[in-house]
């Protein structure tokens, strides 16, 4: 499983909501349970801090492709 | 004396007087475009004419560049100027800063015509239309840096979605040179592959402001785009070609920024809804675990052999209780039967014969009761011994 720090907001937020699914859902083994509500409340912290830092980025395409920040 | 002054005196004069004229100063000319030339250095001559009359139109370099389109031969048009004269050649002109063709015909039939033909190519089908991401983390913004509207959509997007980066693709978004710009901002960010999803956006203005957004060029570069492209292009009520080739039309440049994100407020309800979904599930799935324990306990319990024990030791203590009340009874039963006897044995007591005066007679030596007057034992003087009922007297039989 990938490292929930290194997610994206959209990819956290897409694995949280199918871990929600599957736990409704599924037949599952107490252990397997108890690992998908692990995972997914670090997935829902995740997505809490990322949703709780984010500042608007902003920067201007250049014709090499590169990217130049604006104030 | 005569007053002798120089052509160029004259001309000057003349000149001061078409410029002190407020009626030539600012001025708004109808008519029809003939003999139209662009120089080499960019500036535009024409003659404007009705069918009465004609005045030279000069359009410069400066003025020409800010228009949307360069008139043409035939078209009618309104030029909007000054009246002054040109020296050298000893003419006035109308020196124009703008031409704008005239009433509902030009640019609007130029933008019919360009609506139909792209509409017959299929450039607006439905089909091609593609679906804006859901969560996209670039965001390509193609406009003019200075344009107020790059603020209204920066504005939007740190308000509403602020985890998205902004990439301003810039370019000019009105005159000649505009839709060039515009189709090759949108082609540099589809060959950068610099974002997810492309607001082509500016603010209101009139019909000529906007009608970059209603060239074919750009209409061609947005259908052309691999990245899906959202307009917000000036005022609710202005429509462009713009629009139609694009993926998703939004009213102004705030709609377009409010659109092709989610809102930030409406991803914390969400993302609190999947926090509670997700310890209910858990809550459930462990309720549930429980309750199956419970009945399987239950079910356990009831094929325990234990149980059969203890069922059968109750039927045991039931039957000795019952057998017990039957002992009791039985007991009971007896007893009466026996103080029966016993009442009837008391009755038929020997004691209670000699109670009634009689006497019971034995042989004192040997025992032997006398029951008969002729017994062998009856000698005469033999030893007897009489029972009566409250005791025993010695006597000694005389014949």
């Amino acid at each position: 499983m990938e490292d929930v720090q290194t997610l994206s907001f959209e990819a956290a937020y897409a694995e949280l909501a199918a871990i929600v699914e599957r736990l409704d859902a599924a037949e599952l083994t107490l252990e397997e349970s108890v690992a998908l509500f692990e995972r997914g409340r670090a997935l829902a912290a995740r997505c809490q801090s990322l949703l709780d830092e984010a500042a608007l980025r902003v920067g201007r395409l250049e014709d090499n492709g590169t990217v130049t920040p604006l104030g | 004396m005569i007053d002798v002054v120089t052509v160029a005196e004259l001309t000057a004069h003349i000149r001061q007087l078409f410029e002190d004229e407020p009626g030539l100063r600012d001025v708004w000319v109808e008519g029809e475009v003939s003999n139209f030339r662009r120089a080499a250095s960019g500036h535009c001559y024409f003659t404007l004419k009705d069918s009465a009359a004609q005045i030279a139109c000069v359009l410069w370099r400066s003025h020409a560049e800010r228009q949307v389109m360069l008139p043409e031969n035939g078209d009618a048009v309104l030029v909007h100027g000054a009246v002054s004269v040109y020296e050298a050649s000893g003419v006035y002109q109308l020196y124009a800063d703008r031409v704008r063709p005239l009433g509902p015909g030009d640019l609007h039939l130029r933008f019919e015509q360009l609506k139909a033909k792209l509409l017959a190519e299929g450039l607006f089908d439905a089909a091609r239309k593609r679906p804006l991401p859901a969560f996209p983390r670039r965001i390509g913004v193609v406009t003019s840096a200075d344009a107020a509207a790059f603020q209204d959509v920066l504005n939007v997007l740190r308000r509403r979605y602020p985890l998205g980066e902004v990439i301003l693709s810039p370019c000019g978004v009105q005159g000649d040179a505009a839709p060039a710009q515009i189709a090759a901002a949108i082609e540099r960010l589809n060959a950068h592959d610099a974002c997810d999803v492309i607001l082509v956006c500016r603010g209101g203005g009139s019909l000529e402001d906007l009608w970059a957004f209603n060239d074919e060029r750009v209409a061609r570069a947005i259908a052309a785009s691999r990245i899906p492209i959202v307009s917000g292009v000036g005022h609710e009520t202005d429509v462009t070609i713009t629009d139609f080739a694009a993926d998703v039309r939004a009213p102004t440049p705030s709609a377009g920024a409010e659109l092709l994100a989610p809102d930030i407020a409406d991803l914390r309800l969400g993302l609190a809804g999947l926090r509670a979904r997700l310890s209910a599930a858990l809550a459930a799935g462990l309720a549930a675990r429980a309750n199956r324990l419970e009945r399987e306990r239950r079910a356990l319990r009831g094929a325990s052999p234990l149980r059969l024990i203890e069922r059968y030791r109750q039927r045991i203590d039931d039957w000795n209780a019952a057998l017990a009340t039957r002992q009791q009874q039985r007991l009971a039963l007896l007893r009466e039967r026996v103080n029966g006897r016993q009442a009837a044995l008391a009755a038929a007591s020997p004691a209670a014969i000699l109670a009634r005066g009689y006497a019971l007679i034995a042989h004192a030596d040997t025992g032997q009761r006398i029951t008969s007057a002729h017994s062998p034992a009856a000698q005469p003087g033999a030893p007897l011994v009489i029972s009566l009922h409250d005791g025993q007297r010695r006597a000694r039989l005389e014949d």
